[in-house]
C-alpha cells in the first residue's frame, strides 16, 4: 500500500510498526505520550500501546538515556526522543561515556540496542537551542552509529532498521522537513530494503558531486535542478549514514565527476565536510579536478531567527561553490 | 551539620578539618543510626526508627561465623590487591578497607534474583555474590575494561564515571516492574551502590526522581565513607545524606556502616519492600575509607591521623570478632583457620593475577559494535598490514 505522507508521519508509522513487531520496543521521552511529542512524531502511540511502552519521562535528558541503558541491559529496546538538538547535552555524558562504550567495556557481553532520536537543524524560526546541528560530535565517538533521513520513504525504513539494529544509533531527523510529503510503501518488507548504513544517489549526474544529508538534501537537489538550466549536470548523494560513512558510493561518484562539494548546516570547522574532504583527497587524489569544497554554517553559535537564512546554506551558496569548483 | 548556619557577607562555609561530625565521643553521628552491633561487640537486640520500622537479625551461630569469614576474606583479598599494585602488577587499585561490613552485609542481603550495580570499589559485594574475586582484576591490571556479563552474574560492570550507574540501575528496575516481576516475595529488586561524593551528581538526583515517580524496585546504597578523594562530606551536603530521600518521596535510613548486622538487616528489609512493590529506599551506610581513595592518592594531605585512629576503634571486623568471642561462638582456633583460609585464597588470587595474559594488540579493534563497522574493519586490516612489515625484524 503506497501512501503520500509527510516525513513526520512516516516516522510515526515506522515507530508504530516497530512497536507492533517487537514487544520489547519502548518509546521514552518528554511529552511523547498524550501530546504525541512537540512535533507529533509519536502521535497516538501511547493511546494504542499503553503508558508502559510509550513513556512520558521526567524532564531530564540524562535520565532518559541513563535509564534506557538499564532497560536495555534488562532486554528492552528503548527509543529515546530528545525534544530538540540543543537539549541533548545534559545526556551527552550518558551517550558518550556509557552508551557508546558498554559493548566494548563488557567485551561484547552487553548490547545496548538504543535509538536516540534528535530533531535537528534550523530554518524554523525558533529561539536559541532549537536549531542546532550537533551530529559531528556524535559521529566522532567510537561505539555510536549516526544516521540522518532526508525524505519520507527513507525515514519510514531507516527508523525501523535503527530500532532493529543492536548497535546504539543516534538518529537525526531534519525537523524543517517534517512536513514535506513523499510516497511511502507502508507494506514493503524491511528485508528487501537498502542497508541502513548506505548512501543513496539522490540524483545521478556527471559534472560534480554534491554530498549532503538530512535537511540539506532537498536544498542540494534544488540547486542541481537550477544548475541543469545552466547546463551543469550535478550528482547529489544523500549520505544517510554519518557514521560509518558509505565512502565506496562517494568515491565512485567523485572518480566519475572529479569534483565534490559537501553541504551541511553545522559549522564547517571539524564538521562532516572536513572528514569527507580528507578521505576523498586520500582516495581520489588523481581523479580530482578541484579541491573538495564545503558549504556549511558559519563557525558561530546558531544565530537569531531573523538572520538564520543568512547563516544556513541555500541554493545560491551551493551553486556558488559549484562555480568555484569549476573555476579551478 | 556543623555548617548549617550560613555565614554572613563573606566566604563560602569551610568544612571543619577532619569532619566535624566525627569529633564527638559517641560513635554515632548526630541524628543517630541503626546499629545492631556496637564497636565493643555488644549485640543490640533491635532498633526501631522514627517511622516505626523495627530492624533486627535472626542469624544462626553458623551464619554469624560465616559473616565473619566474609569480612576477613574480602579484607585479605583487598590487601593482596593493594600489595600487587605496590609491586607494579596492577595499574591502580581502589581499596575497600574499612567498608567491609557495609559491602558484606548489603551483599549478603541480596536474594539470588536481585541485580547489583556497583561503582568500582564493590569487591566485597562481588565476593558475596559468589563471583570469582579475580573478575575485576582485568580492569585494574589493564588487560580489559571490566569485561563480564552483568546478566550472568547479576552484577553489572564496574562503572567509573561517578553516579552514572544509578540511572542504569533505575532503568533496570523499571524493566522489572514492566516485566511484572514485583508485588510478591519472589519479586526482583535492584541495589545501586555509590558514595557520598556521587550524591552531588545530577545523575544520582535524576535517579532518585525517576525511581520515585516510577515506584521502581530499587535500593540506593550510599557508602558514606566521609571523603570524595580529598573532599570531606561537608563539601557535598548540608544535611545528612539519608534525609535527602524525603525530598524525593521515599524512605531514607542511616545505618552504622561498620556494622555488618545493621547493613544486612536494613538492606534486606529495603530490598523486600522494593520487590513487594513498595518502591525505593535510600540507605546511607555511615562508614570510613580507612585507606586512600585509590593507590594513586595520598590521604595524609587532607586528613589528620587522629581521625583515622578514632575510626580504627570502630573497625567492622574487630567488633564481629569481639561479639563471637563474648558469645563463645568462636575461639582462637576458628579465627586462625579463617585467617589461614583467607590467606590461601589471596595467594591463589595473586598467582592467577600474575598469570593473566596481555591481550593481543589487534584485539583492540574488537567489540566496538555488535554489527561491526567497515571503517574499523579497514583500520584493523591496515594495523595488521603495518605490523606484518616488522615480521622477522628485531622489533
Amino acid at each position: 500500500m503506497s501512501e503520500t505522507i509527510t516525513l513526520g508521519k512516516a516516522l510515526n508509522h515506522g515507530l508504530r510498526r516497530a512497536l507492533e513487531d517487537d514487544s520489547k520496543v519502548i518509546i521514552m521521552g518528554e511529552d511523547v505520550g498524550k501530546l504525541g511529542g512537540v512535533f507529533r512524531i509519536t502521535d497516538g502511540l501511547q493511546k494504542d500501546f499503553g503508558e508502559d511502552r510509550v513513556i512520558d519521562t521526567p524532564l531530564a535528558e540524562s535520565g532518559i538515556v541513563g535509564t534506557a541503558v538499564g532497560l536495555a541491559i534488562r532486554g528492552y529496546r528503548p527509543v529515546c526522543e530528545i525534544q530538540f538538538d540543543g537539549f541533548v547535552f545534559p545526556a551527552f555524558n550518558q551517550i558518550v561515556a556509557q552508551v557508546a562504550k558498554m559493548f566494548y567495556r563488557s567485551l561484547g557481553n552487553v548490547r545496548l540496542p538504543i535509538v536516540i532520536r534528535i530533531p535537528f537543524g534550523g530554518g524554523i524560526g525558533a529561539v536559541e537551542h532549537h536549531s542546532e546541528s550537533p551530529e559531528a560530535l556524535f559521529a566522532h565517538i567510537p561505539g555510536l552509529k549516526v544516521v540522518s533521513c532526508s525524505n519520507p520513504a527513507d525515514a519510514y525504513t531507516m527508523i525501523r532498521q535503527a530500532i532493529r539494529s543492536d548497535d546504539p544509533i543516534v538518529f537525526f531527523e531534519p525537523k524543517r522537513r517534517y512536513w514535506e510529503k513523499g510516497e511511502v510503501e507502508l507494506d514493503a518488507p524491511l528485508a528487501g530494503a537498502f542497508p541502513l548504513h548506505s548512501a543513496r544517489v539522490a540524483r545521478p549526474g556527471t559534472d560534480a558531486t554534491i554530498l549532503a544529508y538530512g535537511p540539506m538534501v532537498r536544498t542540494s537537489l534544488d540547486a542541481a535542478t537550477a544548475a541543469a538550466e545552466d547546463g551543469r549536470n550535478l550528482e547529489v548523494i544523500d549520505l544517510r549514514s554519518l557514521s560509518p560513512l558509505d565512502m565506496d558510493t562517494v568515491y565512485a561518484s567523485v572518480r566519475r565527476t572529479g569534483r565534490a562539494v559537501v553541504v551541511h548546516e553545522a559549522p564547517g570547522n571539524l564538521g562532516l565536510g572536513a572528514e569527507l574532504a580528507a578521505r576523498i583527497t586520500e582516495e581520489c587524489f588523481y581523479s580530482l579536478e578541484a579541491p573538495v569544497l564545503r558549504v556549511t554554517g558559519y563557525d558561530v553559535p546558531y544565530p537569531a531567527a531573523r538572520v538564520e537564512e543568512d547563516y544556513l546554506p541555500d541554493l545560491d551558496r551551493v551553486l556558488d561553490a559549484v562555480d568555484r569548483s569549476f573555476g579551478w | 551539620m556543623a555548617n548549617g548556619v550560613r555565614e554572613v557577607g563573606g566566604a563560602l562555609p569551610q568544612p571543619a578539618p577532619g569532619g566535624a561530625e566525627n569529633q564527638g565521643v559517641s560513635d554515632a553521628p548526630a541524628g543517630g543510626f541503626v546499629q545492631l552491633l556496637t564497636p565493643d561487640g555488644e549485640r543490640v537486640d533491635s532498633v526501631t526508627t522514627a517511622d516505626g520500622t523495627t530492624y533486627t537479625v535472626d542469624f544462626t551461630d553458623d551464619e554469624y561465623r560465616e559473616l565473619y569469614r566474609d569480612l576477613v576474606t574480602v579484607r585479605r583479598l583487598d590487601a593482596e590487591a593493594t600489595a600487587l599494585q605496590r609491586q607494579g602488577e596492577l595499574g591502580i587499585w581502589a581499596s575497600l578497607l574499612g567498608q567491609e561490613a557495609a559491602q558484606v552485609g548489603s551483599g549478603r542481603a541480596l536474594r539470588a534474583q536481585d541485580m547489583a550495580f556497583p561503582t568500582y570499589r564493590e569487591h566485597g559485594v562481588l565476593y558475596t555474590r559468589g563471583i570469582d574475586p579475580i573478575m575485576p582484576f582485568g580492569l585494574f591490571r589493564g588487560v580489559d575494561q571490566g569485561g563480564w556479563d552483568p546478566n550472568e552474574f547479576k552484577f553489572n560492570t564496574y562503572t567509573i564515571v561517578i553516579g552514572a550507574q544509578t540511572l542504569h540501575a533505575t532503568g533496570y528496575a523499571m524493566g522489572i516492574t514492566m516485566d511484572g516481576k514485583t508485588g510478591n516475595a519472589d519479586g526482583e529488586a535492584v541495589i545501586a551502590y555509590f558514595g557520598d561524593g556521587a550524591t552531588s551528581q545530577g545523575d544520582v538526583n535524576e535517579a532518585f526522581v525517576w525511581s520515585g515517580v516510577f515506584n521502581a524496585p530499587i535500593v540506593f546504597f550510599c557508602q558514606n565513607n566521609q571523603y570524595a578523594i580529598s573532599e570531606p562530606l561537608e563539601r557535598q551536603t548540608r544535611i545528612p545524606l539519608y534525609r535527602r530521600a524525603l525530598g524525593y518521596g521515599f524512605p531514607g535510613v542511616r545505618i552504622d556502616g561498620n556494622d555488618v548486622l545493621a547493613s544486612y538487616a536494613v538492606t534486606r528489609a529495603a530490598l523486600d519492600q522494593a520487590r513487594n512493590g513498595q518502591g525505593p529506599t535510600l540507605i546511607e551506610a555511615y562508614t570510613y575509607r580507612m585507606g586512600a581513595h585509590t593507590s594513586s592518592d595520598d590521604p595524609t594531605r587532607y586528613r589528620i591521623a587522629s581521625e583515622v585512629e578514632s575510626w580504627k576503634a570502630k573497625d567492622p571486623i574487630a567488633r564481629m570478632k569481639a561479639f563471637l568471642t563474648k558469645q563463645q561462638l568462636a575461639d582462637d582456633t576458628f579465627f586462625g583457620e579463617i585467617d589461614e583460609a583467607a590467606k590461601k585464597l589471596a595467594l591463589d588470587l595473586r598467582e592467577r593475577v600474575l598469570a593473566m595474559p596481555d591481550p593481543q594488540p589487534v584485539t583492540l579493534f574488537d567489540n566496538v559494535y555488535p554489527h561491526g563497522s567497515p571503517e574499523i574493519a579497514a583500520q584493523k586490516a591496515e594495523f595488521e598490514r603495518y605490523h606484518a612489515t616488522f615480521e622477522g625484524s628485531a622489533h
